[in-house]
C-alpha cells in the first residue's frame, strides 16, 4: 500500500506545497523477517525533475528545493560574498531560473553526481549575474518561494562554514538531508503512534547541549519506561532512521550507481571522492 | 540547525548494524572498507571479543549482499594458519548482511613495518603473507587486494591475511572492466581494467608491492601523485628499489622487480616460488631472480663461509708466520 499526496514539509527546511511520495513503512513485525534489499520504489526526484509531466516535475524540483537551497544559500553568502538581502534574491532567483529554464535537463548522470552539477549550474549562473547585473533588473520581484532565510543566516553566524567552498556546500548538503531525515522520522513515528520512540532517540542522538549523552538508565527514569525498553526503542528509532534517510537519499540520486557512492560519503564507509 | 557533531555522530548511527536477536553485542567501530564497516563485538555466548564486518551501504539490486555472503563462504573454504577465521554470518533485521570472524589483536603491516623490524624478520614474515595467499590461489581464489593495510600482525609474530572482498574464484564470470582494488598495489592488467587476464600471478604482482613496501618503507607508487596512481601503473614500473635506498641487497630488489614484472609471464608462476626465492635469499644462496657477478659470488661465499673462511685465514696466517720464524 503506498500513499502518494501533498505534504507539507516543516518550515525550516523546506518550501511550501512540497509533494511527497511515501511507501508503507516498515512494522515491527518486520524485525527479522524484513527484505535484504532496500526498497526503491521511491521515485528519483532528480529524474522527476527531466520529467515531461508537469505534475512530476512540479513536485520533483520541490523536494530537490528542499535539500538544496540552504546549502544554496550558504554558497552564495560563502563563496559568491553577498549581503543576506542579495543571497536570498539570488537563490530565488536560481531556483526559479532553474525551473523555467529547465537546467536540470541537461544532468547526465553518467559524468558525474548531480550535488556537483547543481553547485556548476549555481556558480555559473552567479558568474553570469555579475556580469550582466541582472539582479538589479530583477529586483521588486515577488518571492517566487517561502524559505526560511532568517533561520539560515542564524546558522552561518552561530556556526560558520568552513574548509573550501566545494567542501562547504557538500557538508551542508549532508545536513540538510540529516534534517529532511529527521523531520520525515518524526513524522513517520507521529503517525505509528511511537512518538516516545523519537523523543528518546531526539534526546539521547541529537542533543548537544553539553554535559554529555544521559546513560540509558537516565532516560528509563526520565520517560518512566525500563530500561530495555530504551534500549528497544532506540534501536527502532535509529534503524528507522536508516530506512528514511536512505529513502530520502534515493529520492535526491538519480540512479543506484550515484546513490551507492552518496550512501558511502553519508555513512562514512569510505573517504569522498572527487566527482 | 545539526552541529557538525551531530552529523558525524548521526553518520555513525546509522550505520550502526541493530543487533537485536543475535548473540552479538557492538563495542566500537574497528575501520571500514569499501562495501561495510568492522566492529569490534561481544559474543555474549561464549564472552570474547569478535570482530563483525556488515554492509554499510545499501543494497537496492541484493549483489552487495551476495558479495558478502561470497566473501564469508571464501573465508569458511580458506582454514590456514595465516588467514583470519570466520565464525558465523548472518542477516541484520534492516536486511544487511553481516559475518564474524576472529578478533585479530594487532597492528597492521604498514605501521608495524613503521618500527623497523630487522630485515630476516620482516622477510620472515612476509614469506607467511606468500604462504596464505599461495593456499588461495592453489583453491582458485585470487584475492585482488594485497596491500600493507590488509594484513594484520599478531602479538606473536604470526601474519594475517584480511579483507577478501574482492576475492575472485578463477573461472567464475565476471563483468568485464569492473576495477577492484587498491591503484598502488595493483597489476598493471588490473589497473587497465582487463579482468581477464587476473589469475594468481596478479597476486604475485602485489605480493611484490608489498614486498617493494616492507623494503624500502613506501608504495611503489604514489597515490597522491599528480597523475595518480593508477595511471602511474598503467605507464611503467615505480622507481628501482636501489635508487630509493642503495643498501639494499641487489638479489632481493631483482626478486621485488621479478615479482612486480609488468608482464604476468615473466613473474614468479606461483607465490611459493617467490617464497622460495626469499628463502634462498636468506640461506645465503643464489636466487632465480638475479644473476651474480663472480664478484657478488665470491663476496656471498665468504659470507655464507665465514667459519670456514676464518679458519683457512687463520691456518694461512699461522703457516706465513711459522715460515717466518723458521726462516730467521
Amino acid at each position: 500500500m503506498r500513499q502518494v499526496g501533498p505534504r507539507r514539509f516543516p518550515s525550516d527546511v523546506a518550501p511550501t506545497d512540497a509533494w511527497y511520495i511515501d511507501d508503507v513503512a516498515f512494522d515491527d513485525t518486520d524485525i527479522g523477517g524484513g527484505s535484504a534489499r532496500f526498497p526503491t520504489t521511491r521515485v528519483s526526484a532528480v529524474l522527476g525533475a527531466q520529467s515531461a509531466e508537469p505534475e512530476v516535475r512540479a513536485r520533483s524540483f520541490g523536494a530537490l528545493v528542499a535539500a538544496y537551497w540552504k546549502p544554496v544559500y550558504k554558497h552564495v553568502r560563502i563563496r559568491w560574498k553577498k549581503s543576506n538581502e542579495d543571497a536570498k534574491d539570488l537563490t530565488q532567483a536560481f531556483f526559479m531560473r532553474a525551473m523555467e529554464k529547465d537546467f536540470f535537463d541537461a544532468y547526465d548522470k553518467e559524468k558525474g553526481r548531480f550535488r556537483t552539477f547543481l553547485r556548476t549550474c549555481l556558480d555559473r549562473f552567479l558568474s553570469n549575474e555579475d556580469k550582466a547585473e541582472k539582479r538589479l533588473k530583477r529586483g521588486g520581484g515577488g518571492a517566487f518561494l517561502t524559505l526560511d532565510f532568517e533561520g539560515a543566516e542564524a546558522e552561518i553566524e552561530s556556526t560558520p562554514p568552513r574548509g573550501d567552498p566545494e567542501q562547504s556546500f557538500d557538508r551542508e548538503w549532508v545536513r540538510s538531508l540529516f534534517g529532511l531525515a529527521i523531520e520525515a522520522l518524526r513524522a513517520d513515528c507521529a503517525a505509528r503512534g511511537k512518538e516516545v520512540h523519537f523523543r528518546l532517540f531526539e534526546r539521547y542522538d541529537l542533543d548537544d547541549s553539553g554535559g554529555g549523552r544521559p546513560t540509558y538508565a537516565a532516560l528509563a527514569s526520565e520517560f518512566g519506561l525500563k530500561t530495555t525498553d530504551v534500549t528497544n526503542h532506540l534501536a527502532f528509532a535509529r534503524r528507522e532512521f536508516r530506512r528514511v534517510l536512505l529513502q530520502t537519499l534515493w529520492e535526491l540520486t538519480a540512479g543506484d550507481e550515484e546513490f551507492r557512492r552518496e550512501a558511502r560519503l553519508l555513512l562514512g564507509a569510505e573517504p569522498e571522492q572527487p566527482a | 540547525m545539526l552541529s557538525d557533531e551531530v552529523v558525524r555522530h548521526l553518520k555513525e548511527v546509522a550505520d550502526l548494524p541493530d543487533l537485536a536477536g543475535t548473540r552479538y553485542r557492538i563495542l566500537r567501530r574497528l575501520g571500514q572498507g569499501g562495501m561495510g564497516s568492522v566492529y569490534l563485538a561481544e559474543d555474549t555466548e561464549l564472552r570474547r571479543e569478535v570482530a563483525l564486518k556488515a554492509l554499510s551501504i545499501p543494497d537496492s539490486s541484493g549483489d552487495l549482499a551476495s558479495r558478502l555472503l561470497v566473501e564469508a563462504r571464501l573465508l569458511a573454504r580458506l582454514e590456514h594458519p595465516n588467514i583470519v577465521p570466520i565464525h558465523d554470518v548472518g542477516t541484520l533485521p534492516d536486511g544487511r548482511v553481516y559475518y564474524v570472524m576472529t578478533y585479530v589483536r594487532g597492528r597492521r603491516l604498514d605501521a608495524w613495518r613503521h618500527e623497523a623490524p630487522a630485515r630476516p624478520v620482516y622477510l620472515r614474515l612476509f614469506q607467511k603473507v606468500c604462504d596464505a595467499v599461495d593456499f588461495a590461489n592453489a583453491r582458485g581464489i585470487v584475492h585482488r587486494d594485497l596491500k600493507p593495510e590488509n594484513v594484520m600482525v599478531g602479538p606473536f609474530g604470526e601474519a594475517l591475511v584480511m579483507d577478501w572482498g574482492v576475492a575472485k574464484v578463477q573461472d567464475a564470470a565476471e563483468e568485464r572492466g569492473v576495477l577492484v582494488g587498491t591503484p598502488a598495489y595493483m597489476a598493471p592488467e588490473q589497473a587497465s581494467g582487463l579482468t581477464t587476464l587476473i589469475d594468481q600471478r596478479t597476486d604475485v604482482y602485489a605480493l611484490g608491492a608489498i614486498l617493494y613496501y616492507l623494503l624500502s618503507g613506501r608504495p611503489p607508487y604514489d597515490a597522491a601523485a599528480h597523475a595518480g596512481a593508477l595511471q602511474q601503473v598503467v605507464q611503467g614500473p615505480p622507481r628501482p628499489l636501489r635508487q630509493i635506498d642503495p643498501a639494499i641487497p641487489r638479489p632481493l630488489a631483482a626478486i621485488c622487480a621479478r615479482a612486480m614484472a609488468r608482464l604476468a609471464r615473466d613473474r614468479y608462476t606461483t607465490a611459493r616460488e617467490l617464497s622460495e626465492d626469499i628463502d634462498r635469499f636468506l640461506d645465503r644462496l643464489p636466487v632465480y631472480a638475479h644473476r651474480e657477478t663472480p664478484l657478488e659470488r665470491s663476496a656471498r661465499f665468504l659470507d655464507r663461509n665465514r667459519v670456514l673462511v676464518y679458519l683457512v685465514g687463520a691456518y694461512l696466517l699461522m703457516r706465513v708466520i711459522v715460515v717466518l720464524v723458521t726462516a730467521r
